[in-house]
Formats: structure tokens, sequence, C-alpha cells
């Protein structure tokens, strides 16, 4: 399950994680939490996310494939709300396990970057001002090129 | 019928997040698709406009592409992240 219309509690999805992956030498997880403001500063009121179901499911299941792949994984555990919250609820849960931390630390990572900028989730926003979607910002789509086969290879070069 | 659904902002633009509706005998691909819903929705141009991608059956195609009154119909806006 990769999709949550119910609050999703962090604490309680990594000591499930952990429990499951008890060979793991390393587990490495992130929390995103709705924001209290947005970036202009103003009060955000509710944030509605919306997701292309079953499109949206099914490229994450191949992401969390690839990074498997990439990587030796004893486990991952990602979970993204849907539907409607308010500041301070966990909007999403990615954990990595693994017998050492780099690989932890990196797959959680790819698999933030690819929620970020390549998922099929929408974002409604609103403030006391009113609701707009939110545009993607071009520092998601950087952070996610770290991760291409064209950096990979650049980046080998240069070693 | 059709079954027709627009994905965040498009949604707002259209007035509705999913429709079923007879494609028009003389929409045959997605380049007539994008006009005749930019029409309907008197969306002043933004179904036409590339960043919005169209997809068929819940994939992404490339365009232009054929499109049947048998088709599920997606128009997707740039995506929000997560």
């Amino acid at each position: 399950m990769f999709l949550s219309v119910q609050p999703i509690s962090a604490p309680e999805l990594l000591a499930e994680f952990e429990q499951a992956t008890p060979q793991a030498g390393a587990v490495v997880s992130f929390s995103g939490i709705v924001r209290p403001r947005n970036a202009a500063g103003v009060k955000v009121t509710q944030l509605h996310l919306q997701a292309y179901s079953p499109v949206t499911e099914r490229e994450i299941a191949k992401t969390v494939e690839a990074a498997r792949a990439r990587w030796p994984l004893d486990g991952v555990r990602l979970v993204h709300r849907i539907g409607d919250m308010t500041p301070g609820e966990t909007i999403v849960f990615v954990a990595s396990a693994s017998a050492h931390r780099r690989a932890a630390f990196e797959a959680t990572d790819f698999l933030m970057d690819y929620l970020k900028s390549q998922a099929f989730f929408w974002k409604k926003e609103t403030t006391e001002q009113g609701a707009e979607w939110i545009e993607p910002r071009a520092q998601d789509y950087a952070d996610a090129r770290r991760w291409s086969p064209e950096k990979e290879t650049s980046d080998a070069r240069r070693q | 019928m059709a079954r027709i659904s627009y994905w965040g902002k498009l949604s707002d633009v259209a007035g509705t997040h999913r429709e079923q509706r007879p494609l028009p005998g003389d929409v045959r691909d997605t380049d007539a698709l994008r006009a005749w819903i930019d029409m309907l929705h008197s969306g002043d141009g933004v179904f036409l406009h590339i960043s919005n991608r169209i997809a068929l059956n819940d994939e992404i195609v490339l365009e232009p592409s054929a499109v049947s009154d048998r088709d599920t119909i997606d128009f997707i806006p740039p995506l929000s992240g997560g």
C-alpha cells in the first residue's frame, strides 16, 4: 500500500519497519510534514493532494523496484497521504533498510526525489487568501537529475 | 462514450474532474481531441498546450495518437510532486 487517505503516523510506521527488517544494520527514514506557511509566508489552512490512481501506485512500485535493483536493500516502506490534510500532518513517509548506512541514505533520497518530481501527484493549497494548485519547482527537477544515468556517467568521467 | 478525466488545475478549467461524452465524428486523434475539449470548456488554449499531456487507457501517449469512444482519456498537467 503506497497511498493512504487516512492520517499516517511516522513513528508507528518506522517501528513496524524496523521490526520487519531485523537483519538490517542501517535504517534511514524521511517524514514530510505539511508546512504551516507557504513559500510566500502566508498561513496554510489546508492541503489537498490528488493522485492519478492506479497509475500513481503503478509508477511508485516501479521506482521502488528500481531502488531495490540499484542498492542492496533489505526493505523499503513508502506511504503517501492523499486527500485533505492540515498543517502538521505527515504527508509522506519513506524508509529504506540495508546492511550499511550509505545504501539506505541514498535509496531514501532517490525515492523522495522521485516523489517530488515525477510521481503523479497534484497539490492544491488553501490559505487565508484563497486556494491554488501548486506548480512544480525547478529545484525538485534538479534534485531528481542527480540520479540519472547521464549524471552517473559524467561523474565517473570526472573521477 | 469516452471517459475523460481532468487532473490538477485542469479540473478547475473544465469545471469537473470526470465526465463521459461521445466523441464527435471528426475527433479521431489527440490533436482534434485537444481542440474539441478546449472549445467545449472554454479553455482559451490551455488544453492545446503541450505541457498538459494526454494519457489514453492509463498510458501517456506520443502525439498525435488515435482516439476513440472506447478510450479512457486523461488530461495531465505538470505534476506538483508529493
